[in-house]
């Protein structure tokens, strides 16, 4: 096989079938998870609905400010990954690594933030379950608040986790020189990952932390 | 080389109005505005999401198949939201006695 066929499998005609195939088998991927999630998010809708002051107590118990710095800190890890794709695309092997490492950092920051967040609301009784301590005005409907809350970021921060897998063994194949100017797909594949997980931060963040603040 | 490359200078571009958009939301939403909050945060919050999909996720240059495959995802959501919460929010808006 010619140097230039390197990267084509055998199955494909030629390097830019084999590319569209990939990307339209993410995005069929993708939109199972937009589904996925808008499962979670239709049921926090029928619930605020129906419990729209439980849902502004609940959310105003959650901290404003590090719900913010992980909404810049994880867009800053879309622009690191996006310049992932950049140099992948070029082939440049170091700042591959370079921005895949940068990505990593800032993704391990939203996570240990969380942890913060998570092992405060412990603390404070806000975990629905037997541990649930929480007696203010509308408790039940509070829980009821704090478990789409757990379940919505927990099912997030899964994702995030998993991402933080794939780029170590994206770092992996890169140090082994996999990826050229010719061939960047699996960088570009996680990256629209990666960008999907931030989406469903975008909206989380209004969602949960923003609501009953004025 | 088969994808198409988008210029870094879009990407920060990008990366700014995310941050801008974000830093002004958290804003708004410390201002009293009724039910327009929402629809001013879920705004935004769409905003943001399709200057992702556009530019960080380069849908606005893939092919018309890929752009099919996204609209597809989004339209299946809106029709799960929308007919889910067309039940819940109308649930008692008939005044009838109820027969028990």
């Amino acid at each position: 096989m010619s140097a230039k066929n390197a990267a084509l499998q055998h199955h494909f005609e030629d390097l830019g079938q084999q590319y569209e195939s990939s990307q339209l088998g993410m995005w069929a991927f993708l939109v199972q998870e937009i589904l996925f999630f808008g499962g979670l998010f239709l049921g926090y809708l029928v619930y605020r609905s129906s419990y729209p002051e439980a849902f502004k107590i609940g959310s105003s118990l959650l901290d404003v400010k590090l719900g913010g710095i992980n909404t810049a800190v994880l867009i800053a890890s879309s622009l690191t990954m996006a310049l992932a794709v950049y140099w992948a695309q070029k082939g440049d092997k170091k700042k591959i690594i370079l921005f895949l490492t940068l990505t990593l950092i800032l993704g391990s920051t939203f996570l240990g933030i969380k942890v913060v967040e998570y092992s405060h609301k412990w603390h404070h009784g806000l975990v629905p379950g037997e541990m649930f301590a929480y007696s203010g005005p509308l408790a039940d409907q509070v829980r009821i608040f704090y478990s789409f809350y757990f379940a919505m970021t927990g099912m997030h921060a899964l994702h995030m986790i998993i991402g933080a897998g794939l780029i170590v063994w994206l770092m992996v194949k890169a140090a082994r020189g996999r990826f050229t100017a010719e061939y960047s797909t699996p960088v570009e594949m996680f990256g629209l990952y990666w960008h999907f997980v931030d989406i469903v931060w975008i909206y989380l963040f209004p969602l949960l932390y923003l609501i009953g603040r004025s | 080389m088969p994808q198409h490359t988008i210029p870094k200078r879009i990407y920060y571009i990008i990366f700014g109005a995310l941050m801008f958009l974000t830093a002004i939301t958290i804003w708004v939403a410390f201002i009293d505005l009724g039910a327009f909050s929402d629809v001013i945060a879920l705004g935004i919050a769409t905003t943001k999401a399709t200057l992702v999909i556009l530019y960080f996720m380069h849908v606005r240059y893939s092919s018309k198949l890929t752009w099919a495959a996204v609209f597809s995802g989004f339209l299946f959501l809106a029709i799960l939201l929308t007919i889910t919460m067309s039940d819940y929010l109308t649930r008692g808006w008939d005044s009838l006695p109820k027969p028990w």
